[in-house]
């Protein structure tokens, strides 16, 4: 599903004196459909670049990504859309959403732009928050007043509506408590087990255990900061 | 999948200043193209060629019509153009005032473009008008009252609902957000979102608001002096500018 291939990413700063970046050099991988591997190493080793590359939300200069059968390299912009809505999931660190729009709401669009029916994906927005112990009372309210855990819940109900094919989760259990956790990490194996390529930061240990068929320590391509 | 709606080589010179050059995109159908710049950088000068506000030099601009396909706009009558924009497409203006008849009270100014494209029962159309001013949190009770007698967030809010009620399939925008308060900002935007997801509808919105562009739009290009330097999906371009403009306007943005 994931195939990932002499990939380099640097960061050209122009209004920091020109200042060069380089955070990967030469990554290569690959993650096959119902697989669930985590990217490790130490902080700014480049694993959230890796997600953020994988989802165009960075510009892919140097190398080759494949996503089902999307050439990250030569897809338009429109191309990567449509692979996002209906393709591939993102579960970020932070919830972005329009303010005043109501939690029920803000979980059931990705399913609506994946091509589900408004019904079974209210039906399945209210399961999701259910089981992630949002209460009810709180659905109709913006998630942006919730709590950082709460909000984190409201992004992994957004992220996992969908079936998607491949999906990127970056630390989705940092701040949960373990009732919680165990919640997103069954999420996460029914996911894998419904046949999802799945690539993942987790920091917590146990959870990659839990959950994770390999590791790939991303330190590896790393290059530390260099300057040019 | 085709486009509906598609520039190419759009250039604008006023004398020897240079309005916008060579600029050339398509939009499909559901799909916001933000398009961002700082001010006098060419990006309502652009919207107002391609939206035939205004002429341009050379370059052109083709639209899906429902009835005939893919139709180069310098080709069609003054009539058909007309039309256009009384039903197809829609503009609106950074000035409300440009955009409304300020003489008309805001329920006529709302009717005045359903019956372009038909409605004729009265009943109906105030009906529809005040569930419009209801959508963009106009109170109803002001049906009647001229625009001249509102704020100028609540004369926007107003050309909003007029240029959105007939369901155009292309709208342009002109910093539609620029003088709105926050709260009905992020109503309106949430409005346009659903409006776009629903009925599939295009917008192209000028805007120097880079939160607009990244809750709103698909895709975005960035002008500097008239010309494009970067284009790219929008979270893209904000999250990883290539530009050195384009890193110095996103890295100028002020955090709340």
């Amino acid at each position: 599903m994931f195939d990932v291939r002499n990939v380099s990413k640097t960061f050209c700063l122009h209004h920091q004196g020109g200042t060069e970046i380089t955070v990967l050099k030469d990554a290569s991988f690959q993650v096959g459909s119902g697989e669930c591997v985590a990217l490790t190493g130490p902080s700014g080793a480049g694993k959230s670049t890796i997600l953020r590359l994988l989802y165009g939300n960075y510009l892919l200069q140097d190398g080759y990504i494949r996503i089902g059968n999307t050439d990250l390299a030569k897809a338009a912009p429109r191309d990567i859309l449509s692979m996002r809505q209906s393709h591939l999931g993102y579960v970020s660190q932070f919830l972005r959403v329009l303010p005043r729009v109501s939690t029920l709401k803000v979980v059931c669009e990705p399913m609506l732009k994946a091509g589900m029916d408004a019904v079974a994906a209210e039906t399945r927005a209210k399961d999701l928050l259910h089981k992630l112990r949002i209460p009810d009372r709180l659905w109709h309210l913006s998630p942006l007043t919730f709590s950082g855990g709460e909000q984190q819940r409201v992004n992994i109900a957004r992220g996992l509506g969908p079936t998607y094919p491949a999906l990127l989760l970056d630390e989705p259990t940092a701040s949960l408590d373990a009732a919680n956790r165990e919640t997103v990490l069954e999420l996460i194996n029914v996911a894998r087990q419904d046949g999802a390529a799945i690539i993942g930061i987790f920091h917590d240990k146990a959870a990659r255990e839990q959950v994770c068929d390999r590791e790939i320590d991303v330190s590896n391509f790393g290059v530390g900061y260099v300057h040019a | 999948m085709t486009a509906l709606f598609s520039a190419k080589s759009i250039t604008k010179k006023y004398g020897r200043q240079i309005g916008c050059e060579d600029v050339s995109f398509d939009v499909y159908a559901g799909e916001v193209l933000g398009i961002v710049g700082e001010s006098g950088s060419g990006k309502s000068t652009l919207l107002n060629c391609i939206s035939g506000q205004i002429g341009f030099d050379s370059g052109s601009v083709h639209f899906d019509m429902r009835d005939r396909g893919f139709c180069d706009m310098a080709t069609l009558s003054e009539p058909e153009r007309r039309f256009l924009a009384r039903t197809d497409m829609a503009f609106v203006h950074q000035n409300p005032r440009d955009g409304l008849r300020m003489a008309v009270s805001a329920g006529g100014n709302i009717g005045e473009r359903l019956m372009n494209i038909g409605a004729r029962h009265y009943g109906d159309i105030r009906a529809t008008a005040s569930e419009w001013m209801s959508r963009v949190e106009l109170s109803t009770n002001r049906i009647d009252d001229r625009p001249f007698a509102f704020s100028g967030g609540m004369q926007q809010r107003l050309q909003i609902a007029r240029n959105l009620v007939t369901a155009p399939r292309l709208i342009f925008m002109d910093e539609p957000t620029g003088g709105l308060d926050v709260s009905v900002q992020a109503r309106l935007l949430d409005l346009l979102r659903g409006l776009v997801q629903e009925l599939g509808l295009a917008v192209i919105i000028v805007t120097h608001d880079l939160a607009v562009v990244r809750m709103l739009a698909d895709r975005m290009m960035v002008m500097q002096q008239g010309r494009v330097v970067e284009e790219g999906l929008a979270d893209q371009v904000l999250d990883d500018p290539q530009h050195a403009y384009s890193q110095l306007l996103v890295s100028s943005v002020l955090q709340v």
